[in-house]
C-alpha cells in the first residue's frame, strides 16, 4: 500500500499516466480493481475519455466492452469532461422535503442550464446528487467541493455569481 | 501488541490528557458549516490567552445535533455551544476563564439528548476519530483480545445469537444466524464484507458512525472474521462521504502498525486484513449480490438467492455481509454481555437503532434510541415537532423502500414488525419528518423517480415497472389521471413487488402502496374533474 508516487496530481499528462499506473500496479493489475482504477483515473483525468478506458483495459487484460460497460453503469463516472466550475444540488429526501426542488429550478433559470449539463464554453456544470448525506443542515448543495448547508437560492445566486465574475454562464 | 502494551497506550493517553478539553465537531455536517476553520480559530485562541498549559482543544466526531452545528462541547464542564461561528472561538475560550459569553448554548438535558441511549454512538463526540490512541483510552480493542484468547469461535456467534441483534441494514435478519451459516460454510477462504453503500436519501447514519468511530466497526469486523473462519474483509462505502473513506483508510494504518489488524492479531494464530472498497454511486449495489459484483470490479447487477453469499459469495467463497452499524453493536454486546444488550429494546427487536430525524422537524440530526420507543416520542418528544407549528403529518422511514407513517399511527412502537404491519419498514434508519405542506403524491413520485433512475435494467419488472409507476403518477400529479389509472396503479404496484429480482423493485411499490392506503384522498382529489370520485376506501 506505501506504493504511492509522490507528485502533484495536477501535474503534466505524463505524470498523470505514471500516476495511473501506480495505482494499477498497486493492485498488481487485478481485473477485480476495475472501479478502483476507474476511480483514481477519473481524479486524475477529471472524466473518462474512450481513449482512457480503452488504456485501462488493456492494462487490466480485460475486454473494452466490461470497461465501458462498467463505467457507463455507475452515476459517479463520468464520460465527458465537467465544467471548470460545478453546482450540486442534493435531491436526497430531506432536502427535497426543505425545498431543493425550487432551489434547482431557480439555478436553472439563473444559467439557463438544465440539471446534468454544462454549459458551451465549458465553465459551468449544474447537476443534481441523489444524497449528500448531509441530511442534517437540509437543503444542502455543492459548490465547487464545498457543502453549503440550509441553501437558500439568494445566497447561491450571490455565490454563483461571485465565482463567475458577473459574467454570464450560458450563451 | 499484548494486554499489558494496549492498557499502557491507554494509560500514556489518558496522562497526556488536559484538564478542559474542548471538543469540536469536525464531522461533514459541521464542515460544512466551517466547522475546521473553528476548529484552528479554538486552537489560536487557546495559545493567545495562554492556557495551553490546563486546556486542549481535540477534533471529534458526531454528536448528533446536526440541524444545531457547528456543535463545540467542553468537557469536564459539560458545556454545550450551537451554531458557533469561527469568529466566536476566542469568546468560547474566554468564557473558561469564566468572561461572560453570548455563544448560542446547548443543554445537555435538553430531550434530544437525555432521551437517548448509546450504544453505538457511545464515542461520537467524545474521542478523535483520527487518534487510535482515544478509542484505545475508550476501552478499544479490548473486546477483540478477549475474544481471540478466551473465547472460542462458536462462544463468540452464541453471544452473538442471545444478544438477539438483527441487522441494522433494514431487513432484520438475526445477526447470529448469518453469522452461525457463514461459519458452517465449506469454503478455502472465506470474506467478511461490511456494507457501507448507505444509499437511501435521507439517511446518514453509516456515514457518521464511520467518520466519528471507525475502529468500532473495525474491532467488529475482526471479531466477526475471528467467529465466521475469515482472515480477509472489505469495506464498502459510498463514494459520496470523502471523509469517512478518508477516517476508515487512516484507523486501518493505525491498527495495522500496531498489530490489531493484519498478520498475528495479539500474538495469536488468527490474521485479518481490510480493504477499502470505494462505491460508484449505484443504490442498487447496498443489496447483497449486488455489492460483491461491485467489489468483484463488475456492473453492480444483482444474481438470484439462493444461493446465499453466506454460502456463495465474493468470487463464489463463503461471505458474511452486515451492515456499518450491526458490525459497530458488535463490541458492545462482547463488553457488557448478550443479557445487557438483550435487556434493551422489545421482546423481537432488541437493542438501539440510530435514525437519522430529518425534514420538517424542530431538532434535526441523529439519534440512538432504544427499539420500541414510539414514533411519537422520536417526533414530538426529540424532534420537537416542526419549526412553524404546523401539524405534522406523517414520518416517512426506510427511504425508498419504505412507507409513510400518518400522523394518527405515532403511536406505533419503533421496532421491525410494528413498522411493517403499518406498512412500512425500519430500513436503515431514515425518518423524514413531512408536514400539512407535503403532498403526498408528489412524495411517492419523488421516489419512483428515485427507483427509476436507480433500476440496474436487468429484470424487466422493475426496469419498465418502475417507469410505468412513475408515468402514472405523474399524471395523477398533473391532474389528469383517471380511476381507471389509480386501478391500474395499484395493480402494477403488486405485479412490480411480487416479480421483481431483488429488494430494489420487490420494495419500489412500497411508498406508493403506503401513501395509497393512508392518504388515499389526496389522490382522489387529483383526479380528473369529469372522471367522479373512486368508490375505493382504505384496504
Amino acid at each position: 500500500m506505501s506504493n504511492r508516487a509522490p507528485a502533484d496530481p495536477a501535474a503534466s499528462a505524463d505524470n498523470r499516466q505514471k500516476l495511473l499506473e501506480a495505482t494499477m500496479r498497486r493492485y498488481q493489475y487485478r481485473p477485480d480493481a476495475l472501479i478502483e482504477v476507474l476511480h483514481k483515473a477519473q481524479e486524475l483525468y477529471g472524466h473518462l475519455s474512450l481513449q482512457l478506458l480503452a488504456s485501462i483495459a488493456r492494462r487490466l487484460h480485460l475486454p473494452p466492452s466490461r470497461v465501458y460497460g462498467v463505467a457507463t453503469f455507475y452515476h459517479f463516472f463520468s464520460l465527458a469532461p465537467q465544467g471548470e466550475h460545478t453546482c450540486t444540488v442534493c435531491l436526497g429526501t430531506a432536502c427535497y422535503v426543505k425545498g431543493a426542488m425550487e432551489i434547482l429550478t431557480a439555478l436553472e433559470a439563473e444559467t439557463g442550464l438544465k440539471a446534468g449539463h454544462t454549459s458551451p464554453d465549458g465553465r459551468f456544470s449544474l447537476l443534481t446528487a441523489r444524497c449528500l448525506g448531509a441530511c442534517g443542515i437540509a437543503p444542502a448543495v455543492v459548490l465547487d467541493g464545498v457543502v453549503i448547508g440550509h441553501a437558500d437560492v439568494e445566497m447561491l445566486r450571490a455565490r454563483l455569481h461571485a465565482l463567475l465574475e458577473e459574467t454570464p454562464v450560458a450563451s | 501488541m499484548d494486554l499489558a502494551e494496549l492498557h499502557a497506550t491507554a494509560e500514556r493517553e489518558r496522562a497526556r490528557r488536559k484538564a478542559i478539553r474542548v471538543l469540536c465537531c469536525t464531522s461533514s455536517g459541521c464542515q460544512a458549516s466551517r466547522s475546521l476553520e473553528l476548529f484552528h480559530q479554538l486552537e489560536a485562541a487557546v495559545t493567545a490567552t495562554g492556557q495551553d498549559e490546563a486546556v486542549e482543544v481535540a477534533s471529534v466526531g458526531c454528536m448528533g445535533f446536526c440541524g444545531q452545528g457547528p456543535m463545540v462541547r467542553v468537557e469536564p464542564a459539560n458545556l454545550l455551544f450551537e451554531r458557533v461561528h469561527p469568529e466566536q472561538a476566542a469568546e468560547i475560550i474566554a468564557a473558561l476563564a469564566g468572561q461572560p459569553c453570548s455563544v448560542e448554548r446547548g443543554d445537555p438535558n435538553h430531550p434530544f439528548f437525555a432521551r437517548q441511549v448509546h450504544v453505538v454512538r457511545r464515542n461520537g463526540g467524545f474521542i478523535d476519530p483520527e487518534r487510535i490512541e482515544e478509542y484505545i483510552a475508550a476501552g478499544g480493542y479490548q473486546a477483540l483480545y478477549r475474544v481471540l484468547h478466551d473465547c472460542s469461535p462458536a462462544e463468540v456467534i452464541q453471544e452473538v445469537t442471545r444478544s438477539g441483534l438483527r441487522g441494522r441494514g433494514g431487513a432484520g435478519y438475526p445477526t447470529g444466524l448469518k453469522w452461525a451459516t457463514v461459519a458452517k460454510s465449506p469454503g478455502e477462504r472465506k470474506f467478511v464484507v461490511c456494507n457501507g453503500d448507505e444509499g437511501d436519501p435521507g439517511a446518514f447514519m453509516d456515514r457518521s458512525i464511520l467518520e466519528s468511530d471507525p475502529h468500532l466497526v473495525l474491532e467488529g469486523m475482526a471479531i466477526a472474521a475471528y467467529a465466521v473462519g475469515a482472515h480477509e474483509g472489505y469495506i464498502f462505502v459510498r463514494g459520496e462521504y470523502p471523509l469517512a473513506i478518508q477516517r476508515l483508510n487512516r484507523a486501518i494504518n493505525q491498527a495495522r502498525k500496531l498489530g490489531l489488524l493484519g498478520s498475528q492479531i495479539f500474538e495469536t494464530a488468527f490474521d485479518f486484513k481490510v480493504e477499502i472498497r470505494v462505491g460508484a454511486g449505484a443504490f442498487v449495489c447496498g443489496e447483497e449480490t449486488a455489492l460483491i459484483a461491485s467489489i468483484e470490479g463488475r456492473r453492480g447487477q444483482p444474481r438470484p438467492r439462493p444461493p446465499y453469499p453466506a454460502e456463495k459469495g465474493l468470487w463464489g467463497f463463503p461471505t458474511l455481509i452486515n451492515n456499518v452499524e450491526t458490525f459497530a453493536n458488535i463490541v458492545p454486546i462482547i463488553e457488557q454481555g448478550a443479557d445487557w444488550y438483550a435487556a434493551i429494546g422489545t421482546a423481537k427487536s432488541k437493542g438501539t437503532k440510530v435514525f437519522a430525524l430529518t425534514g420538517k422537524v424542530r431538532n434535526t440530526g441523529l439519534i440512538e434510541v432504544p427499539m420500541g420507543m414510539t414514533l411519537r416520542e422520536i417526533v414530538e418528544d426529540l424532534g420537537g415537532g416542526t419549526p412553524d407549528g404546523t401539524p405534522v403529518k406523517a414520518v416517512q422511514t426506510g427511504g425508498p423502500s419504505g412507507g409513510c407513517i400518518p400522523a394518527r399511527l405515532f403511536d406505533t412502537p419503533v421496532d421491525y414488525e410494528s413498522l411493517a404491519a403499518a406498512g412500512s419498514i425500519m430500513g436503515s434508519g431514515g425518518m423524514v419528518v413531512m408536514d400539512a405542506h407535503t403532498s403526498m403524491v408528489e412524495i411517492a413520485r419523488f421516489y419512483m423517480a428515485f427507483c427509476m433512475d436507480e433500476s440496474c435494467g436487468k429484470c424487466v419488472p422493475c426496469r419498465v415497472g418502475t417507469v410505468q409507476m412513475h408515468h402514472l403518477l405523474s399524471k395523477v400529479a398533473a391532474g389528469a389521471a383517471t380511476p381507471a389509472d389509480l386501478e391500474q396503479l395499484e395493480q402494477l404496484c403488486g405485479l412490480v413487488r411480487e416479480t421483481s429480482l431483488c429488494g430494489l423493485g420487490q420494495s419500489a411499490p412500497n411508498p406508493v402502496l403506503s401513501t395509497l392506503r393512508y392518504f388515499r384522498e389526496e389522490y382522489e382529489a387529483l383526479l380528473r374533474a369529469d372522471a367522479g370520485a373512486s368508490a375505493h376506501g382504505e384496504p
